[in-house]
């Protein structure tokens, strides 16, 4: 594997851990099934991409992604906790209504950002390469994205977000709104997968209307695979094995594009993806974070 | 415990596999990256690697053929363009819009052939298509408009004013009308626009036609082809020539139409990694629009419509409706 493959993979696995913390939220604190994400990945591109053409700062246009996706959440929580809708419908329901609003907000389906100004153009003016460049900037950004996280679900508002996933009855009983909850964790959830959409736009030249396909699939492979290889006893440790469970599935994506030898092919990964995923969910070491989830959702 | 370490060790095998991977003696590489598996876009693959073959360049045998297929998944496009940045090939194929912009994004350095996109202006690729100056370059897919308003001159020379139904809420089809506007008048017509927003309004918009053209061009737009009967109605009854830009509507009643097809795309493409293997600068090479074409006529058509198609005509013709 060349260094620029492989860190294009970091890279990619970062931007994707964005991603994997969202679904993280969704299906692992709040245990809401949430397919919103492929719609909302490529929301936060269509947004973000949509501003930039038309001149405006890259920075608050990624806010405005963010903003955007955070919205979407809201809708499939409020399809969810209002109108009653099974959450996984109301997510379906989200995720195609947001193709034909992300075509509306493109006016076309591809937009492209290509020597356009990014919040990654910076980058270009620095010493070294931008293949470089750019894996230690997300990094970083991805760290405190993380760090953030951990403190919010340590705090109060943090901790009744958690009762609501685990024990939504008792969680009520102790005066939790969870209805309150699910919103706003649905909103943060996707507003960082929109976050995510947003920035991959912009370090990959072009958002397409098409770029949330498997978006979901992906987020969940990294946050299974990520438990395959961390115990997710703290909050900490859960959300740094999304991260390294995003970088992973991308090295194992590198890996089958770099592995001529066996015969593998790009086109062999969807069926990788979903061996390796089985093969996580199949291993006794993470069956024992399954149980105690179904016990809690046998309460609701 | 055991379970954790199986894990890592599937996933440690699975990335070392890629470090293993041995390079292969230096020869001429070609790396195609596809964003998903089409027949339109493997025809393109197909016609670039048979025009390598025959100007020698053999898979095996002195070429090395890489070709990965991002099975409609952006990401995994960005990774594939990631791969080939960190290869090296002598040149990179991109087919179809978003694998190009990926590949654009990563490398400014390595040869970049761009293949079936339709607006590599608007789509970032290049900033001029007559000299696109870096290290990207390409063909397109789009209409070869100006063939066609040629060929409407040789199926009907008279024609001065030229009728085009279209539907304005076809982002396609407007800027086709928009090309049309500016190749027409090269060709020596005028043209006339009648809108059709729904299928049910093209009988009408043809009949609005009547009197004002000489002939009648019917672009590649979704909502007119699907009722293009209603435009061969009018053409038979008021002896108005129509022409289409596919060539299926020959079929349905057009006299002529040129097409083209994707094969012959990629065999465009192909010649132009040829040039670049043997040493052209993509930045000096123009991005190139559809070369060939494939006359369809339609005799019967002809009659009703009141031309006589020349002889030439008819020789150069790929299929003929008597």
């Amino acid at each position: 594997m060349s260094q620029i493959a492989f860190l294009g993979a970091i890279e990619v696995g970062l931007l994707f851990a964005l991603v994997a913390l969202g679904v993280y939220l969704s299906f692992r604190v709040l245990q809401f099934p949430d397919l919103t994400v492929d719609g909302s990945f490529p929301l936060g591109a269509a947004v973000c991409a949509s501003l930039i053409v038309v001149e405006v700062n890259p920075y608050l246009a990624s806010l405005a992604a963010a903003l955007a996706g955070a919205c979407a959440g809201m809708v499939t929580a409020w399809l969810n906790v209002r109108l009653k809708i099974l959450h996984l419908l109301a997510s379906i329901l989200t995720m195609i209504a947001l193709y034909s609003i992300n075509l509306r907000i493109m006016g076309r389906p591809n937009i492209a950002l290509l020597g356009e100004t990014t919040v990654f153009s910076p980058l270009e003016n620095l010493d070294m390469p931008t293949y470089i460049a750019l894996p230690i900037a997300l990094f970083v950004l991805v760290v405190v994205v993380k760090l953030a996280l951990d403190w919010f679900l340590n705090s109060e508002v943090g901790l009744a977000m958690r009762a609501t996933g685990v024990n939504p009855r008792m969680a009520r009983a102790q005066g939790i709104h969870t209805n309150r909850y699910i919103l706003g964790g649905m909103a943060l959830s996707n507003a960082l997968v929109a976050l995510a959409g947003a920035l991959f736009a912009q370090s990959q030249g072009a958002a397409d209307v098409t770029l949330g396909v498997g978006v979901i699939v992906v987020g969940l492979a990294a946050v299974i695979g990520g438990e395959a290889v961390i115990s997710t006893a703290t909050v900490f440790r859960a959300t740094l094995a999304c991260i390294i469970g995003s970088i992973l599935y991308r090295l194992a994506v590198a890996g089958a594009l770099n592995a001529d030898m066996l015969g593998l092919k790009a086109q062999d990964l969807n069926l990788i993806t979903a061996v390796l995923v089985t093969l996580a969910m199949v291993l006794p070491g993470v069956r024992m974070p399954f149980r105690g989830k179904k016990r809690g959702g046998q309460v609701t | 415990m055991m379970a954790r370490r199986l894990g890592l060790a599937a996933l440690a095998a699975a990335v070392s596999l890629g470090f293993s991977t041995l390079s292969m003696a230096a020869d001429k590489h070609v790396a195609i990256t596809q964003i998903v598996e089409h027949p339109a876009l493997d025809d393109v693959r197909k016609g670039v690697k048979d025009v390598l073959a025959e100007a020698g360049y053999v898979e095996g045998q002195g070429l090395k053929w890489s070709y990965e297929s991002a099975q409609g998944n952006t990401a995994t496009a960005a990774q594939i363009a990631k791969k080939f940045a960190g290869d090296a090939p002598d040149v990179i194929v991109a087919i179809a819009t978003p694998s190009a912009q990926t590949v654009s994004a990563s490398t400014k350095t390595i040869p970049v052939v761009f293949s079936a996109v339709t607006d590599p202006v608007g789509a970032k690729l290049v900033s001029n298509a007559m000299h696109p100056g870096k290290n990207v370059t390409g063909v397109t897919d789009m209409t070869p408009i100006a063939a066609h308003m040629a060929l409407v001159k040789r199926v009907v020379p008279t024609a001065k004013r030229l009728g085009v139904i279209s539907n304005p809420g076809e982002a396609n089809s407007v800027s086709l009308v928009s090309l049309i506007e500016s190749e027409a008048p090269k060709a020596g017509m005028s043209v006339v626009v009648a809108a059709a927003t729904k299928s049910g309004e093209v009988l009408a918009a043809a009949r609005s036609l009547v009197g004002k053209v000489d002939a009648i061009y019917i672009p590649t737009d979704n909502t007119v082809v699907s009722a293009f009967e209603a435009v061969v109605k009018v053409g038979n009854e008021a002896g108005i020539p129509v022409l289409a830009g596919d060539t299926d509507s020959v079929k349905r009643g057009a006299v002529a139409a040129a097409g083209f097809n994707y094969y012959d795309i990629g065999r465009q493409t192909g010649h132009m990694v040829v040039k670049i293997l043997k040493g052209a600068k993509p930045g000096e090479m123009a991005v190139e629009g559809v070369a060939k074409t494939n006359l369809h006529l339609n005799m019967k058509s002809a009659k009703k419509q009141g031309v006589t198609l020349s002889d030439a005509l008819i020789g150069e013709a790929t299929d003929v409706i008597r």
